[in-house]
This record gives structure tokens, C-alpha cells and sequence, in this order.
């Protein structure tokens, strides 16, 4: 059959059109029924099209901000997600609409390969490689004063655990710290430079924080089974360097921290991300905002190719009026900048336009009448 | 192994567009090329695909709502 046929002379969404389709399939009609469906569906469409002129923008807002009064006020609970704590409710969404370069609590949910994706040692395996693990614990570290001299300990159970061996740990340590450094059977044993307490204390916090393997900005690994595949949750995010690892599926790797995502993915990937974030922060609470506000909202922070913030700093922030900005935020500031620099307001805006008190550019108030004065005469 | 950026999940396919489709698409949408929304020359995908400031990328999104949705982005520095 050939609703496709049909189908391909309309302007309509894929999605829209598959739905007719399938439900054509399904009711078996003939062509010419079929034809005159998909062209009354044609006139629905365009009939709840948004007119040209409406303030969606404000209708986004609304949509957004209303059932965000009804959000938890609580920056803490404790998601789905095992015993990880993640930042949920209204904190949440004003990070994510502020673009907090450092989320309060980064998180990254992380896939594995197909190979080993259902193996749990192997999954471990990758899990070690990524979790930071610090010297302190991995072994004892005792400082001597008497001796001035710091003695390390290695605790052989749990190098084991880790896979690695007592030279891979010397060279670990070894590299890090600028101190005569001995070996004396299992033990590792530090003598400062500088005979000075103090020296010798900073040394010994230096020590027990060596990241001897992992990722440092990894503080723990969560290994949760979804289906038939164990994923990996972290506490702490670091794209670049996990995407790196050995056995980790990079194309479904993904991170909480939005402006990460803009530097390692680009600014498609952070529109992404933005909506998806903004679309399960509402979720989470019960909430369900229409995906299209949400979009919106995330075109506009991308549109200039970089993320821009909601607010003082972005979006609001920088409108070429001056009266905008003023009726904003800090309204001494932006006057007497404006002043200073002599800045023009072309009252093009809303705001401005409310201020003085015309007619404001949306709706019916967007469309001008030109007469054209010859045909008048006539 | 040489991983493509563009594999990702969260990252739309990115085409550069040639100079005639560009002129088509700036007359039919009755705009400057200016008023586009912008992607910056240092953006990770642009550097993959090889744009440079000036030129027009045309991105297919996977969209919540259409299915599918094409956006264009005008490349600066």
C-alpha cells in the first residue's frame, strides 16, 4: 500500500506521520478514504500550530516556574540511585539553569562494552581503574619523629584486592614525592630533606593523598545491575578522562555536570543534556512539564554557542535594552553604565515598552498596517 | 583506537553545508546569515567535522516531540 505516497505530500512531523500511518495500517483504509484523513489531519495540525506572535517565552516561564513552587525545598534525598546522594528538586534546577561550572554533587552514570557488560569481575576491573584509591588506603602510614622519618606500610590484602603489585606502588610513590626514599622488605620507608617538624607533617598529608590509582576527581564507584548489563554509577565527574578508560562504552557515558558536557561534547551535546536533566529533575519530584518550554528554554541558553545562564549574568543580563535590564536586576548599576558608556534603547523590547507605556511588540500588537496611499486616492 | 565524538549518545549528527544549500536555505528562510544561531569554530564537533567560522552546519536532532527536527547553526570564531 501506499499511505506513505500520501503521507509524503505533507509538510507533517515524522512522528505525526507515523502515527497516521500506523493507524491507517491498523483500520486497513482505501486510498482515497486515506487520502481524505491525512488532509483533515493536516488541517488539525496547523490549526494547534502556535500562532506567529505569541510570548511563548513567557509561557515557558510560567509553565516552568509554577509547578517549581511546588518542588522540594530539600537539597538532599536519596534517589533511585543505591546509596548515591545526588542533588534533587529546586536546588537542582536552578544549578542546572545557572550553569554552575561545579555542580554541588557531580555524577556520572557509566556504560560498559558490550564484551564485558554482563561479566561482574570485569566490570570491577574497570570499576578499580577508575575510582581514585589514595595511598592511606592502601597502606599504614606511620610518622617517626624521633627518626624523622616517615614509614609506609603496605596492607598486602588489599594491594591484592586492587591488582597491583608492591613495585607498581614504589613507582607510584616514588613519583610523587621529591624525599629520599628507601625500600626495606615490604616496607617503604621516607627520610625528609629538611630536618623540621613541620616539613615532616606536610609531607606525611602529601603522602596519604597520593592517588595511586583511578581517577581523581572519582571518589567511588557504585556497581548496580540494570537488566541484563552492570552499570556503573560514580561519585565525582570527570568525561575526558573516564571516556578514556579501557573497556568503558564512551558513547553512552554521561555526567551530571552540564558544563563539562558543553567542553568535552560541544554545545549540541549540552542542549541535550540541559533538557534531559531539566526534563528528570521535574520528573523526580511528580512534576510534568511539557518537554516543548523545556526545549525552549534550552535553545535559547545555547543559541550564541556558548551556555549562557538564566539570569543576571546570561540570558537576562545582556538584552540590548537598557530599561530591560535596569527593571532586572542591580537597576543603580545598569544606569549608570548605560550612561556612562552612552548606550541608545531602540525600545524594540517588552519591558521598555511597558515602562513608557506603548503599545508592546507581541501578538496582535507585532503586526503593522502600511497603507499604500496611491490606491487609496483612488 | 580513534573514537568519534559524534557516536555519542547526546551528540546530534553534524553536516557542513555546501555553499549552494546555503544560499537556498538563507533565501527560503528569509534570513541573514547572521541572524542564525551560532556554534562557536572551537566547538568539539566542529573541529571533528572541519568547519570554519563563516560556514553553516546543519544538525539532525532526534526531537521529543517531531521525531526527528533539522536546526542550522552559523559557525564564528
Amino acid at each position: 500500500m501506499s499511505y506513505d505516497q500520501i503521507l509524503e505530500q505533507y509538510p507533517l512531523p515524522q512522528s505525526v506521520k507515523e502515527e497516521i500511518k500506523s493507524e491507517l495500517e491498523r483500520l486497513k483504509v482505501k486510498k482515497n478514504v486515506a487520502k481524505k484523513i491525512v488532509e483533515r489531519c493536516y488541517q488539525a495540525y496547523l490549526a494547534n500550530l502556535i500562532e506567529p506572535g505569541e510570548a511563548v517565552g513567557i509561557v515557558a516561564a510560567q509553565s516552568i516556574g509554577e509547578p517549581g513552587t511546588q518542588m522540594t525545598m530539600r537539597t538532599f534525598h536519596y534517589a533511585g540511585v543505591a546509596e548515591l546522594n545526588v542533588t534533587l528538586g529546586l536546588p537542582r534546577l536552578i544549578e542546572i539553569l545557572d550553569v554552575r561550572k561545579n555542580p554541588s554533587t557531580p555524577m556520572m552514570t557509566i556504560h560498559l562494552e558490550k564484551e564485558i557488560a554482563r561479566d561482574r569481575e570485569k566490570a570491577r576491573e574497570v570499576a578499580n581503574k577508575i575510582e581514585a584509591t589514595y595511598l592511606k588506603d592502601l597502606a599504614d602510614i606511620e610518622v617517626d619523629l624521633r627518626g624523622m622519618k616517615i614509614v609506609i606500610k603496605p596492607d598486602m590484602e588489599a594491594l591484592r584486592r586492587k591488582g597491583l603489585t608492591l613495585e607498581e606502588l614504589r613507582e607510584k610513590i616514588e613519583k610523587n614525592i621529591k624525599e629520599d626514599f628507601e625500600q626495606e622488605g615490604e616496607f617503604f620507608i621516607v627520610k625528609v630533606k629538611e630536618p623540621s617538624y613541620k616539613h615532616l607533617m606536610d609531607v606525611f598529608e602529601k603522602l596519604r593523598d597520593i592517588v595511586v590509582m583511578g581517577i581523581k576527581e572519582i571518589k567511588r564507584v557504585i556497581i548496580r545491575k540494570e537488566g541484563d548489563e552492570y552499570v556503573l554509577y560514580t561519585e565525582g565527574s570527570s568525561l575526558k578522562k573516564v571516556m578514556k578508560v579501557k573497556g568503558v562504552d564512551f558513547s553512552r557515558t554521561l555526567t551530571n555536570d552540564i558544563y563539562e558536557i558543553y567542553e568535552v561534547l560541544g554545545i549540541e551535546a549540552a542542549r541535550s543534556a540541559i533538557i534531559n536533566e531539566a526534563l528528570s529533575t521535574l520528573g523526580e519530584q511528580g512534576l510534568e512539564v511539557d518537554v516543548r518550554h523545556i526545549m525552549l528554554l534550552a535553545d535559547v541558553m545555547t543559541a550564541d554557542g556558548e551556555l549562557r545562564q538564566i539570569g543576571r549574568h546570561g540570558v537576562a543580563g545582556e538584552k540590548q535594552s537598557i530599561l530591560a535590564r535596569a527593571a532586572f536586576e542591580m537597576t543603580v548599576n545598569n544606569l549608570l553604565d548605560a550612561a556612562m558608556r552612552g548606550e541608545i534603547d531602540y525600545l524594540r523590547g517588552i519591558t521598555e515598552n511597558i515602562i513608557i507605556g506603548q503599545p508592546i511588540k507581541l501578538g496582535t500588537g507585532d503586526v503593522e498596517l502600511i497603507a499604500k496611499l496611491g490606491v487609496i486616492k483612488k | 583506537m580513534k573514537v568519534s565524538l559524534q557516536d555519542h549518545v547526546l551528540v546530534p549528527k553534524h553536516e557542513i553545508l555546501k555553499e549552494s544549500e546555503a544560499e537556498e536555505l538563507l533565501k527560503l528562510l528569509g534570513v541573514s546569515k547572521e541572524q542564525l544561531p551560532k556554534i562557536k569554530s572551537t566547538d568539539p564537533i566542529v573541529k571533528e567535522i572541519g568547519a570554519k567560522p563563516g560556514d553553516i552546519v546543519k544538525i539532525t536532532r532526534k526531537s521529543h516531540t517531531a521525531g526527528f527536527s533539522i536546526f542550522y547553526r552559523l559557525v564564528i570564531e
